[in-house]
């Protein structure tokens, strides 16, 4: 099992013919995505990888089926338009990739979304990757990358940096842990599905017996996995190492969603929190590895 | 976020409908005194800078005189508060108190949607008022496709204990405040306090807004210089950098100077990460062995080569840096030994003398760190690069270690670049390249073609590299800066490629 994204998923590719798109396009089909269309207005009728490009979302659905997910590469400025398009045509989840979407466009997308029944993972993901299945986004960078280093196990990872979750399942799979699924929320403030959100995923998906968070300073997200352990509703093990500990309240360090606002997100209050609900939290991050060990050897 | 100053701010609320003091901002006492006169009547004199309590700091004062307001202004202009530079008071007309409120629209991540607050106390700030009075705030999310009703409003305020016609004046002010949050992109648009004057009139009298920095591009009517967040003015170096970033949209490159006027010694390093993640968790493992970072730096996203080397060069004038850190994720999606080349070029014409550390982990980190430690006897300093199974926490340590043995190695004879004697150049998206021809007629190797990234180079009949596209071509971005033309030429070759890539601005040894 896996959560969000398998090889039976139907997945849309938004700018397909575009640069970033054609790159990913056959990074997601040589993982075993199961690509059904791309979408780019005015380039109807050409093809990528043998995949049909269409000028619209609803054209591309009425010709190949239903779409379970559509995977976005698409200039900032012009994401908003794209993702109401394709919430609009009836796909219920998104993969926003693209880095710096105006906050007020992500909102106006999240207020659609939700009218709509649909979710969205990102803005500014690198996007989500379940082992030997499917891909989703441009995490691994290469299909030969992805597949040497990642492989299937017990433990979920979520994480509010791209390179992090790589890293994270790499340091993982080097000391024989394996994952079922690794989702990269996004680096910005306001995002379609924070930890508290992929937490919720893992919980209800019986392979994943622990997860591993990568959590950062800035936005309530690790707050709000602290209290949906407090309330029962989250239940497996997590292990979690925070970044940012360094940082200056006010300034931003590179991640939109990585600033401390009037002492809001800062470091301490999130270890502080995470430990009191009994998660473990390492103070650095190659820690990871060994507490996860530690772990999953605990629960048997 | 990009900040606005309270004068920005305030010409955006009374664009929207909201009063504001009468005023006008001054650079010099004499201008101060000008407005004073104007206005007639005690006035206000505040400084216009990002820090808080700036009454208790001397940075707000009463005048009841044109003469007085000048003695203000004279007081506060050159003011140096937390790195910042007083250049510009606000002179306004004094407002005869009754009553303050807060009023503020937030973006709310836990929601997705803004967040409007009310509160009928103001004057501290927001989390002080739910702290001490959480009876006195009300607030509510709004629904964007909606929009802000002057019923909600109306609503909020009455949860908040106001009632009749001040509860009306608010509202409208509400929905104002509202407008402009949204139209304004911002992700904080706060009145506080939001004043009632013993006539009865509302009045904004201190803001802070905030820009979402994604959006700024949308706004050029606000006139932000750099989309950024700092609590101070930008810096030099930072203004230096951000020319870099806004001219070359390939890749990113953040830059945020963290020390000023510091000596060697002190413990201050150069930090260069990749990632936003990996770069904070790298910086962390740097703090844990007792150094300070003087730069935060991320180089990621597949920047090119020459990206690369402009962060290096500017972190390299931040100041006497005990030492260089270089560390990122780990497990880089991207071509690593593009960023060693970069480097390598940084270091190489900087002649570098400290201990560098970087970690170049993910694809190709072997030709990456092949590039990086052929440093090594061609700089003063002793270069080190590690791969992705080498923890942050390890590098830290060994630059550690390195800078406690001290002593760089023998200083090399630096060569200085002779004079080509038959250049052949071109011209890059960001600067210029240019193969000595004489040098590159004894080379065997011809490093340069295998190198190119874009393969563009190719032999011409007399077996030397020239461009096989236009070069108007190469300009627009054929040439992808890729550096294998000057620091593969170097190491592999006969040493005739060199790429000139200018930083405006930039001066060396700072």
């Amino acid at each position: 099992m896996a959560i969000l994204i398998d090889e039976t998923k139907r997945v849309l590719i938004q700018g397909m013919t575009g640069r970033e798109g054609l790159a990913r396009t056959k990074l997601m089909v040589g993982y075993g995505t199961h690509v059904v269309a791309g979408v780019t207005p005015g380039r109807g009728g050409e093809s990528v990888e043998a995949i049909p490009v269409f000028d619209t979302v609803e054209e591309a659905w009425e010709h190949t089926g239903p779409i379970d997910i559509s995977v976005l590469f698409i200039p900032a400025p012009l994401v908003k338009s794209a993702a109401l398009e394709a919430i609009d045509a009836g796909v219920k989840l998104l993969v926003i990739v693209p880095d710096r979407v105006p906050i007020h466009d992500v909102l106006t997308i999240a207020q659609r979304a939700q009218t709509m029944g649909a979710r969205f993972i990102g803005p500014n993901t690198l996007g989500v990757l379940s082992p030997d299945r499917a891909v989703l986004g441009m995490m691994g960078g290469r299909a030969a990358s992805a597949r040497s280093w990642f492989f299937q196990g017990p433990v979920g990872i979520s994480s509010r940096s791209g390179g992090i979750t790589s890293s994270m399942a790499y340091y993982l799979a080097r000391e024989g842990i394996g994952a079922t699924t690794l989702v990269h929320v996004g680096g910005d403030a306001v995002v379609g599905m924070p930890h508290p959100d992929v937490m919720l995923e893992f919980e209800r998906d019986a392979e994943t017996k622990a997860v591993v968070m990568f959590g950062e300073i800035g936005t309530s997200q690790e707050e709000r996995v602290a209290d949906l352990i407090e309330a029962g509703a989250f239940t497996k093990p997590l292990v979690a190492y925070i970044g940012g500990k360094a940082a200056k309240q006010g300034t931003r360090f590179s991640h939109a969603g990585a600033i401390v606002e009037g002492g809001r997100g800062a470091h301490e209050g999130k270890v502080a929190r995470l430990r009191e609900v009994g998660a473990t939290v390492v103070e650095s991050f190659m820690e990871l590895p060994a507490a996860t060990k530690d772990v999953l050897a605990r629960i048997g | 976020m990009a900040r606005l100053h309270e004068h920005q701010g305030k010409r955006l609320l009374q664009n929207a409908g909201i009063t504001v003091p009468r005023g006008d901002i001054a650079r010099t006492p004499e201008e101060a005194r000008a407005i004073a006169e104007t206005l007639g009547g005690p006035v206000m004199v505040k400084i216009q800078a990002w820090i808080t309590g700036r009454a208790a700091v001397g940075g707000i004062e009463r005048a009841t005189t044109p003469d007085a307001a000048a003695q203000a202004a004279q007081a506060m202009l050159g003011m140096t508060l937390e790195g910042f530079t007083v250049d510009t008071v606000l002179v306004e007309e004094q407002l005869d108190i009754a009553r303050e409120f807060y009023a503020g629209v937030i973006v709310d991540d836990r929601e997705k949607a803004p967040l409007v607050m009310f509160s009928s106390v103001g004057g501290t700030g927001i989390e002080e008022i739910a702290q001490a009075h959480p009876d006195k705030i009300a607030h509510t999310h709004v629904d964007v496709a909606f929009g802000f009703q002057d019923y909600q409003a109306r609503n909020l305020i009455r949860r908040a204990g106001i009632s009749g016609k001040l509860q009306r004046d608010l509202a409208a002010v509400l929905v104002n405040l509202y407008a402009v949050a949204r139209t304004g992109e911002a992700r904080a648009a706060e009145i506080n306090p939001l004043v009632l004057t013993t006539e009865g009139q509302l009045y904004a009298a201190d803001c802070r807004i905030t820009v979402d920095d994604y959006a700024v591009f949308r706004h050029p009517e606000l006139g932000i210089e750099i989309a950024r967040e700092y609590n101070r003015p930008p810096t030099a170096l930072e203004k230096i950098a951000y020319a870099v970033e806004a001219g070359d949209y390939r890749g990113t490159f953040y830059f945020i100077q963290m020390a000023e006027d510091f000596k060697k010694g002190e413990g201050y390093i150069g930090f260069h990460g990749a990632g936003g993640g990996g770069s904070m968790m790298s910086m962390d493992a740097l703090l844990r062995q007792g150094y300070k970072v003087a730069t935060f730096v991320d180089t990621s996203g597949n920047p090119p080569a020459s990206k690369v080397y402009r962060a290096a060069r500017i972190v390299m004038a931040v100041g006497p840096i005990d030492g260089y850190f270089g560390s990122g994720s780990g497990v880089a999606s991207q071509e690593q030994f593009y960023s060693a080349r970069g480097l390598f070029k940084a270091f190489l014409e900087a002649q570098l003398d400290i201990p560098v550390v970087i970690r170049l982990g993910g694809n190709s980190e072997d030709r990456a760190v092949e590039i990086l430690e052929a440093l090594n006897g061609r700089v003063p300093a002793r270069v080190e690069g590690y791969k992705k199974d080498d923890s942050p926490d390890f590098c830290a340590q060994r630059l550690g270690t390195l800078i406690r043995e001290g002593a760089p190695t023998e200083t090399p004879l630096t060569r200085e670049r002779s004079q080509p004697q038959a250049p052949y150049s071109f011209a890059t998206p960001t600067g210029v390249v240019t193969l000595d021809h004489a040098v590159c007629a004894a080379c065997e190797t011809k490093a340069c073609i295998q190198a190119c990234a874009r393969q563009i180079l190719a032999l011409n009949e007399e077996g030397l590299p020239v461009l096989n596209v236009t070069r108007a071509e190469a300009q627009r971005g054929r040439c992808v800066e890729c550096l294998g033309c000057e620091v593969d030429c170097l190491l592999y070759g006969a040493g005739g490629g060199h790429v000139d890539l200018p930083i405006e601005g930039l001066s060396w040894p700072y």
